[in-house]
């Protein structure tokens, strides 16, 4: 038996390994794992990445790195120059810490469905137990039961709910909140609003208005407009973060969902347009389900398919 | 912000003027801005990548029809291709009633997709069409679901089921049992949001099927929905068997590439769109409109549709009579100009097309409410014989009417030569010179902005 059989037998013998491997691993965690690529795994990377929601443009730009470090043609960590990459984009602005001074005003604004309510009960129970007083806001005079799903979350957190009737003025219900909460030195008034397409004039309109009547009481409130953003929606989330952000004042992101299989790609191409902070993640339906973002797990998770 | 699929097409096939044949090499460019529209439209990518094999097969060797382009041609073969896969001719009756009463129909999906609110659209259709249905809440989990379906259900002038029973199958039984005893013909299950990785609630849904064998099981879908529609709509359909998609938000800016995606995936027919708030923003989905609104065509059609609904249709078939025969005068603007009115404020018109690009930023600046009211307070201050004949509109007559409706002769000249271009178009739109024309102008750049 020569030498050149066992090593052909050999070969067939890894050639095997890797197709079981092929199989096995997730096939983004295959590409990954290689330290060159050819056109074609390139373009299944390319493909991979383009499911994470992370756009054409980010995309293009993350594979036109990773032509560069191919280029030499020395072997590249592929994940490594990815997450390297991502994570550039991602941290142009660190959160900022919820730290109660004074009373701080903060306003959940997006679309509708996206999880303001939810998000504001999560919110809500964060900081009461954190032992800061909390008042709650319904600003959501328009859906069908936003006000009774708010006092539920209200119950849940326990923190009292401010309210008036289905169809009421909500920048009227957001100056009783801040004057309420000022004269009582409460630190902190989270306010729901209803849920608003982007692309409905007199809806945003409706929220400069709470601005203003919020101003009336405190002139730098509200202090955080918080933009909810939901895990599945795809290239539209730009549109909506733009949008809100030129005309509600967005200071910082929260990306809902994150516990089902969507990877809220989104936001990368977001933070790089905006250069927007993301305060929170939320992964489930339950009071403790509001996490801080962590960068580095997120990318991770994009990078995992 | 996206431009239209049209323009970057136009801009790819500027090399192909004069081939008469499309080829793999003259495609390449074109397939990939067509294959950039439709990410960007959130179309998953392998769903894009196998319709832009299947496109491409179609496409070459394939003769360009006289008179159009090879963009044109090739336009016109994606457009056809997606109208066919998205459902060729919507079916005649978007719901399959049992035979023997009640129809069941089951709301499934993901969180805060619209299934709530979808059940009460579901049901003003319903009543339309001499139905009695029944809502029933079965999301025992969120807060409050159970009061926002009552709430619905009153907004939607249908009785909703109470009891105190806390477990979702048992609900839905006890549901369907009374709507037998109680003569309810429809039964319709607002089931709670579930992420379809969650095991246990999936399984929920599954009993609820056994329970109470749906006529139809509805997958109700964000149309904002990125690349994970195909993901959770595999999920939904392989667990239930789903026998139609009800695509929500479409009142927004999306393109709604993931209606594509979800058929591709599962099959099964898109049956409604919701297109706001409100119970009556809600219609029978058409796939032509879905496909160029994918593309990024403008949903034009959606628009015609919806003024449709709105505009005395009597009226309306007069005055297209009229416009063929080039009978089109000044009261027939004015008559549209309070059309137009009457269907809300302009900007809503306006979101109503997705895509239009910088076209869409134009017509906002112009046709502002106010505007409309102008031109047709200037109407108003002609008198007939002047409506009927705008040549007789002098200076003297036009002094007049500016005294008369407090606006100055610029604008009434502005509105006449406005009136002119309008009919004169009109008189063409008969002669099919004329749209060749239309098209050789908008590739030079100038003239209307055609779709195509
Ligand atoms: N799985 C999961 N579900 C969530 C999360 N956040 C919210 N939800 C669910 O999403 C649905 C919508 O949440 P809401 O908080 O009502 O959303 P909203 O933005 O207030 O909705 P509108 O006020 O109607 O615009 C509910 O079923 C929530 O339980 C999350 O992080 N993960
Ligand atoms: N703009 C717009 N909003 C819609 C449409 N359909 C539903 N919504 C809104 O979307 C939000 C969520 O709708 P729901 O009906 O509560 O959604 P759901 O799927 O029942 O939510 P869960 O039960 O929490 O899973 C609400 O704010 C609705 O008003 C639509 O077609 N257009
Ligand atoms: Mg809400
Ligand atoms: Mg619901």
């Amino acid at each position: 038996m020569g030498v050149g059989l066992l090593g052909g037998l050999f070969d067939k013998f890894k050639q095997g390994l890797k197709r079981t491997q092929d199989l096995v691993l997730a096939p983004m965690g295959r590409l990954l794992g290689l330290r060159r690529l050819d056109e074609d795994q390139m373009e299944e990377l390319e493909d991979l990445l383009l499911q994470a929601d992370l756009g054409v443009r980010a995309v293009d730009q993350l594979m036109a790195r990773l032509r560069f470090e191919l280029r030499g043609g020395s072997e590249i960590d592929p994940k490594a120059v990815l997450k390297d990459e991502l994570l550039k984009q991602l941290r142009q602005r660190p959160a900022r810490p919820f730290v109660a001074s004074g009373t701080q005003v903060v306003l959940l604004v997006g679309v509708n469905g996206v999880g303001k309510t939810t998000t504001l009960g999560k919110l809500a129970a964060h900081l009461k137990a954190r032992g800061e007083g909390v008042l709650v806001v319904a600003g959501d005079t328009f859906r069908a039961a936003a006000i009774d799903q708010l006092e539920r979350w209200g119950e849940r957190a326990g923190v009292p709910v401010i309210r008036n009737q289905m169809g009421g003025d909500p920048a009227a219900i957001a100056f009783d909140g801040a004057t309420s909460a000022q004269a009582k030195g409460t630190p902190w008034v989270l306010i729901d609003t209803a849920g608003r397409l982007h692309t409905k004039d007199h809806l945003m309109k409706e929220l400069d208005k709470i601005h203003r009547s919020l101003q009336k009481v405190i002139p730098d409130a509200p202090h955080r407009v918080l933009l909810v953003l939901d895990a599945t929606t795809g290239q539209n989330g730009l549109q909506q973060a733009e949008v809100f952000a030129r005309t509600a004042g967005v200071t910082d992101l929260v990306l809902t969902k994150l516990d089902g299989s969507a990877k809220g790609g989104v936001v990368v191409p977001i933070l790089d347009r905006l250069k927007l902070p993301i305060a929170f993640v939320g992964v489930g339906e339950g009071v403790d389900d509001l996490i801080p973002f962590e960068a580095e797990a997120f990318v991770d998770g994009l990078l995992d398919a | 912000m996206f431009d239209s699929l049209t323009q970057k097409l136009s801009q790819a096939m500027k090399t192909l003027r004069g081939q008469s044949k499309l080829t793999e090499a003259n495609l390449e460019a074109v397939l990939r801005e067509v294959r950039m529209a439709l990410l960007e439209a959130d179309v998953h990518v392998s769903v894009a990548r196998t319709f832009l094999q299947r496109v491409k097969e179609k496409a070459l060797g394939a003769e360009v029809m006289q008179g159009l382009n090879p963009a044109q041609a090739f336009i016109d073969i994606v457009h056809r291709e997606l109208v066919e896969i998205m459902g060729g001719q919507a079916p005649e009756h978007p719901i399959t009633f049992a035979s023997k009463p009640p129809t069941v129909v089951m709301m499934v999906g993901l969180q805060g997709a619209g299934k709530t609110t979808t059940c009460g659209k579901l049901a003003v259709f319903l009543k339309k069409l001499g139905r009695s249905p029944l809502l029933v809440p079965a999301d025992v989990y969120r807060p409050a679901a159970i009061e926002q379906l009552h709430v619905v259900a009153r907004e939607a002038g249908v009785p909703s089921f109470r009891t105190d029973v806390k477990d979702p199958v048992a609900i839905c039984a006890a549901a369907l049992a009374e709507a037998k005893l109680k003569g309810w013909d429809t039964v319709i299950l607002d089931t709670a949001g579930r992420l379809h990785l969650d095991e246990g609630l999936m399984e929920e849904l599954v009993r609820i099927k056994a329970a109470t064998s749906p006529d139809e099981i509805f997958f109700v879908a964000d149309a904002m929905t990125g690349q994970d529609a195909v993901r959770s709509a595999t999920a939904f359909h392989e667990k239930l068997g789903i026998t139609g998609v009800v695509l929500t938000k479409t009142d927004g800016d999306t393109r709604g590439g993931a209606a594509f995606s979800i058929k591709q995936a599962t099959g099964q027919p898109l049956k409604f769109v919701g297109e706001g708030e409100k119970l009556e923003d809600f219609q029978r989905f058409h796939p032509d409109r879905m496909a160029q609104r994918i593309l990024g065509m403008g949903d034009v059609l959606s628009l015609i549709e919806h003024a449709k609904d709105k505009i005395d249709e009597k009226e309306a078939e007069v005055m297209a009579r009229r416009m063929a025969k080039n009978q089109f005068t000044l009261e027939d603007m004015r008559k549209q100009f309070q059309q137009v009115q009457k269907l809300g404020s302009m900007n809503k018109i306006i979101g109503m097309l997705p895509g239009l690009g910088q076209m869409k930023d134009q017509l906002a600046s112009v046709a502002t409410d106010k505007r409309i009211k102008h031109l047709e307070a200037i109407i108003n201050s002609m008198t007939p014989a002047e409506r009927a004949n705008h040549n007789l509109l002098d200076g003297k007559r036009k002094r007049r009417i500016a005294a008369g409706c407090g606006r100055p002769v610029s604008e009434i000249n502005q509105l006449i030569k406005q009136y002119v271009e309008t009919k004169k178009m009109m008189g063409q739109m008969n002669d099919p010179k004329f749209m060749a024309r239309m098209q050789r102008m908008a590739k030079m750049g100038g003239g209307p902005n055609l779709p195509f």
